[in-house]
């Protein structure tokens, strides 16, 4: 044992130590306060190490809890000795005695100033220390040049540099203007090429800081930070004393890889791939060991590569590589590595598409929730809650169930909340909604709150079919000992509404009915009382014939409260006495309450609320925030009257220049001569020839303000319809009574889901249609879900397909309602006879209460589903590139305002239309050939070549040729394709003269063929 | 970030805190109480990690001395763990097989060791030699002072003599 150097200390450290007692600790340390009190009062006589003393003495007694509130000028003024122990006490006690609002700082900061900016460099060290610790925003102004300067300055030694920077992280946090200099990004990245690894941890937990705030300013760290994690990772270059358990500075690492969260994408393919390649190693490479400091170091990078893995949405396979690590997490006996398996498997549902693989674990996650460990069960509580939908709700929530009578105090209202909320979103059926909330209220009526029990009352009076169920089952509770009063209030009120449904039951008369309620009248407390009144009321009315008895009975209940102190239960009593003298008047007032209107639910609400969190951004919040912000933007585009601005629906862009002009007068063309033989040869589009392909455009290209108006009225006229060629896709039948708002963008949807085979199609407050489908040579299988969000039926429902005249479609029975809260599915077969870009739309329609819901949605039976990728090698590629030489079966067309993108995305994108990208066939590196068989009944399988050449100087235009053995396949092929590649326009253009009038959405219902044109 | 750190003895005696979040000395006090009643009670083979208040308590316990440093909810947990453990071995190797009573009777060192370690409530310096080397550095000063300072007090001892 090591005494403190300072005889005093330690003998009133003893003193305390040797104390009985609190009180005796109390005595002891307020005579040593006054013994300072006074020997600073005569300040003259105290020798520097006097004084250093006295001021350890008070830092002491603050930090065992006492208020010390004099001798903060002391502490402070030993800054300002000229000697290094007295100095470097003053700056130690005064940030642990003060923070940062306090107003002696302000003293200090000229000194504070002197020193960092000093050429002693323990000085220096002490004060950006101090600074660091707990400089506020005064500090932040007038300290940050001086502190930069020390940081970026190639004279300083890395003791002092490191300290800078993490001293002026903190002043970043108080100020963020302290950064607003102009080239401090550039510094930024200059300071990640460091070698001293103290300095880089330091400048990496500023830089992570930063760009938590603004990303923008900083991409040129990006790839720095990629190079140093494989610096790292692969141990190069690493100092002996920077390694820890054999792993090199895991805390670098960390904070490497939490950079890098921060950064939307990753858009340069070298910088990600390398990228990809150390998280690989990290995920595959760490191993359990036996050494508990290792392990933790090893799982700390691990599990930050699997947060950035998520952030980064890599692939797949990589995805589902996470995944099963953390499958193994969740199941290891180490706690520590259990809790941070279920903790990012929570975090796992909110970035990806997984859940069915999370699922899998589910009881593995369950057996977490009787853990030992409050801390364990509180993350498995939350990730059975995250992963919890109709598949699983049932098991989920009567576990939760079972686990709530045991489970701790302070977890049973979270967890009484949430079984509610999972009972209400994912119920099979509603009676065991009921069974659920009434079973909830049973085991912990204290922690239901009385949006609970209104949520079931909105529920069983929605429902006609529920009612005696729900009256029986309150009946069955009322005959338990000691029930809690949550349950009083909840089944007098269902009892009152239909305790008649049960009349003829055993023990159910109204007589008993009553007899049974009245019980618990001594024992509930005043806002329950005027519940049970309406509860006598309404059993009164529902006696029929009148029993004197009963009647006389309730009356002299209401009569005994018309005096009642409380005005609800007075008025109730008042009132209910006079009316149920009235007779057949009764009847009417006390009548059933009529049905709900639809809300959101108020638990929900309630749930949403709990989550907002003031705290500090984190990447998984920003996401979120980004994701809801995107949603937001959606909403904003939607013109005033709610129909989805046209432009976001067409398949084919609106032109706002004149390449995509000339593409929509093509098919406009296409589809209105069904052949390609007529094509207008001054179409560029359909013409195969280089020199056509390369005067195309250029003949069109006149002033885009100009193209624009003509093409607008120049195809409704050529097509004798009414309706604009792009105003119609989503025009509801009845624009007027129409409220019902879709939720989501539906061409966004439409087009993912051209590119995926399952997802949503459709959702408003009502319904959600889902799709899924299967796609087999040229048949397809799709299931529409068509899922009722509600808690009363929708009525009326009515799919109908509209298909092309290229497609054989037959859509299984839909029945006319869907129950509450109920899935339909109905399959829908699919055949593909030949080749065509023609679109199957569903007319879509159902009534819900008064107002009634008519969409036409696209539905994903496009052209490349019938696509299957097929590699082929360069001695199968070529014979056959070079068979099918020119036109019709090998078209060229050079595309213009096409959608910048990187080579890379082009072929993640040709997979995804399942064009196989097949690497290494062109010798140009800037080219991509791709290959893949095409279904149909006419063309059998058929091999499809395609070749894009690409000017990397100029990203928006490029050469593409396709080959096949079909000219119709050929050219609906490229047309396909080129739609793909085009650009959206941003700019909205103004609304066509032409909107949607109901006569004429009338008349194209009942012509499919217009509909469909109308849809291109 | 790292917005505290306790050190509290098993008889829930504070040993050492610093606090990089600014805190009132009540609130100070509230936290020490609510966080040695949920931590203290807490079992051996429990994780090291303490769900408080939107914030994550991350713990460890060495002899009668639990180690506490406060982060955010989606801060690294194991990272914070080893930063915990580093600190505990470079006090270690700066007492020599360090015990409850060398922090007790030294709780100036402790401090002076954790500012070289964490600045801002973020690890400044991931070496434990050169932390070491840099809290000598600050010894032979000390020492150099308190020499001169006998030998001037001597000086002038003898010359009033």
């Amino acid at each position: 044992m090591a005494l403190s150097g300072m005889r005093g200390l330690s003998v009133f450290i003893s003193d305390i130590r040797n104390c009985q007692n609190k009180e005796q600790e109390r005595l002891r340390v307020d005579k040593e306060l006054g013994n300072v009190r006074t020997r600073f009062k005569n300040e003259k006589g105290l020798t520097p190490y006097e004084k250093k003393k006295y001021v350890w003495k008070m830092l002491y007694i603050y930090m065992l809890g006492y208020d010390v509130d004099f001798g903060h000028m002391e502490a402070v003024s030993l800054i300002s000795a000229p000697k290094y122990p007295e100095k470097q006490v003053g700056y130690i006690v005064t940030s642990c005695l003060l923070n940062e609002n306090h107003d002696f700082l302000r003293l200090a900061i000229n000194t504070v100033r002197n020193d960092i900016i000093g050429r002693n460099e323990t000085f220096q060290c002490l004060a950006l220390t101090m600074v660091g610790n707990i400089g506020g925003r005064e500090f932040a102004e007038s300290l940050a040049p001086d502190v930069q300067k020390l940081l970026i300055s190639s004279s300083c030694r890395p003791l002092v540099r490191k300290k800078a920077a993490l001293c002026l992280l903190r002043l970043y946090r108080k100020n963020p203007d302290v950064v607003n200099v102009d080239g401090w990004s550039d510094r930024m990245a200059q300071l990640l090429d460091e070698r001293d690894l103290g300095v880089l941890t330091s400048s990496m937990s500023l830089l992570v800081a930063l760009v938590s705030n603004n990303h923008d300013a900083y991409w040129s760290c990006l790839p720095k930070c990629v190079k140093i994690l494989e610096r790292l990772a692969r141990n190069q270059d690493v100092p002996q004393e920077y390694t820890y358990y054999g792993i090199p500075t895991p805390w670098l690492q960390v904070k490497t890889m939490r950079a890098l969260q921060y950064f939307p994408t990753i858009e340069d393919p070298n910088t990600r791939r390398s990228l990809f390649e150390v998280l690989q190693r990290i995920l595959m490479g760490t191993d359990v060991v036996k050494n508990v400091n290792k392990n933790n170091a090893s799982h700390a990078v691990l599990f930050e590569a699997l947060a950035l893995v998520m952030h980064l949405d890599a692939e797949k396979e990589m995805m589902s590589q996470c995944v099963a690590l953390l499958g193994k997490f969740i199941a290891v006996r180490e706690p520590n590595i259990r809790y941070l398996g279920l903790e990012n498997m929570t975090r796992m549902l909110m970035v990806s598409d997984v859940q069915d693989i999370i699922k899998r674990h589910q009881a593995q996650i369950i057996t977490s929730l009787k853990d030992p460990d409050i801390s364990i069960r509180r993350r498995a509580l939350d990730l059975l809650y995250g992963m919890c939908d109709v598949s699983n709700a049932k098991d989920i929530v009567e576990e939760l169930l079972q686990y709530l009578s045991s489970a701790d105090f302070a977890m049973r209202e979270e967890l009484s909340l949430k079984a509610a909320i999972l009972a209400e979103k994912f119920a099979p059926d509603l009676s065991w909604y009921v069974d659920v909330i009434l079973q909830l209220i049973d085991k912990a009526g204290d922690f239901v709150s009385d949006d609970i029990w209104f949520r079931v009352v909105q529920f069983v009076t929605n429902n006609e079919d529920l009612q005696p169920y729900a009256a029986a089952k309150a009946r069955e509770y009322l005959d338990k000992p000691a029930i809690h009063e949550t349950m009083v209030k909840v089944s007098a009120y269902l009892l009152g509404e239909y305790s008649h449904l049960l009349a003829r039951r055993p023990g159910c008369s109204p007589k008993e009915i009553f007899g049974i309620i009245h019980e618990k009248l001594p024992t509930v407390s005043t806002s329950t009382v005027p519940i049970l009144l309406s509860t006598y009321a309404k059993i009164l009315m529902h006696t029929q014939p009148s029993d004197p008895e009963l009647q006389n009975q309730i009356w002299a209940i209401f009569s005994k409260y018309e005096s009642c102190i409380d005005v609800e239960i007075q008025q109730r009593a008042v009132e209910y006495f006079a009316l149920s003298r009235k007779g057949a008047a009764l009847m009417d007032i006390l009548a059933e309450m009529p049905k709900f209107p639809e809300r959101q639910s108020s638990l929900l609400k309630k749930a949403e609320d709990a989550e907002v969190d003031t705290a500090e951004q984190s990447a998984i919040k920003l996401r979120a925030q980004q994701q809801t912000s995107n949603a937001l933007v959606v909403t904003d585009q939607r013109p005033a009257n709610g129909t989805p601005h046209v432009g976001q629906l067409g398949l084919v862009m609106v032109p706002s220049s004149a390449n995509a002009d000339h593409n929509l007068e093509d098919q406009g063309l296409a589809q209105e001569n069904g052949t390609l033989s007529k094509v207008d040869p001054q179409s560029p589009s359909p013409s195969a020839d280089l020199l056509g392909d390369l005067l195309g455009p250029l003949a069109i290209e006149g002033p885009p303000g100009a193209a624009a108006p003509t093409e607008q009225h120049a195809i409704p006229a050529s097509e004798g319809d009414p309706n604009p060629a792009d105003a119609l896709a989503l025009a509801p039948v009845d624009e007027q009574t129409n409220s019902v708002q879709p939720i989501g963008n539906i061409a966004e949807r439409f087009n993912a889901l051209c590119l995926k085979d399952s997802g949503v199609l459709y959702e408003d407050p009502n319904i959600q249609i889902g799709i899924k489908a299967e796609w087999r040579a040229h048949h397809g299988r799709l299931v529409l879900f068509l899922g009722n969000k509600n808690t009363s039926s929708l009525a009326s429902v009515q799919a109908l397909i509209l298909p092309p005249s290229h497609l054989k479609m037959e859509l299984s029975l839909v029945p006319e309602t869907i129950p509450p809260r109920a899935q339909v599915q109905c399959p829908l077969e699919v055949m593909n006879l030949r080749p065509s870009r023609d679109v199957a739309v569903l007319d879509f329609s159902y009534k819900f209460g008064t107002s009634s819901v008519n969409v036409k949605l696209r539905l994903p039976a496009v052209l490349n589903k019938f696509l299957h990728p097929i590699a082929v090698t360069a001695e199968e590629f070529f014979p056959q590139w070079r068979s099918l030489s020119g036109p019709p079966l090998k078209l060229q067309e050079v595309v213009r305002g096409v959608r910048p993108m990187l080579l890379l995305e082009m072929a993640n994108l040709f997979n995804s239309l399942r064009l196989m990208v097949c690497p290494g066939l062109d010798p140009n590196a800037n080219n991509l050939v791709a290959s893949t068989t095409f279904y149909s009944e006419s063309t059998r399988a058929m091999l499809c070549l395609v070749r894009i050449e690409t000017d990397p100087a100029d990203r928006t235009q490029l050469r593409m040729t396709v080959s096949s053995g079909d000219p119709t396949l050929t050219f609906e092929l490229k047309e396909f394709i080129k739609e793909q590649l085009v650009s959206i326009p941003t700019a909205t253009r103004p609304p066509a003269p032409q909107v949607a009038q109901p006569t004429s959405a009338a008349t194209s219902l009942t012509d499919p063929g217009a509909m469909l044109a109308g849809l291109l | 970030m790292i917005h505290f750190v306790l050190l509290i003895s098993r008889q829930g005696k504070v040993r050492l805190t610093k606090w990089y979040s600014p805190y009132t000395q009540k609130e100070r006090t509230k936290v020490i109480r609510e966080l040695s009643g949920v931590i203290l009670t807490r079992g051996p083979k429990l994780c090291n990690f303490v769900e408080w208040r939107g914030y994550k308590v991350v713990y460890k316990r060495y002899a009668s001395l639990y180690f506490c440093m406060c982060i955010d909810q989606d801060d690294n947990e194991l990272e914070v763990l080893e930063i915990i453990h580093h600190y505990v071995e470079i006090l270690d190797r700066y007492f020599g097989s360090v015990c409850e009573l060398d922090l007790i009777f030294n709780f100036h060192k402790a401090y002076y060791i954790l500012d070289e370690l964490l600045i801002a409530g973020e690890l400044q310096e991931s070496s434990k030699k050169t932390v070491a080397r840099l809290i000598a550095a600050q010894d032979s000063l000390v020492e150099t002072a308190k020499e001169e300072a006998s030998s001037i007090s001597n000086i002038i001892a003898q010359a009033t003599k």
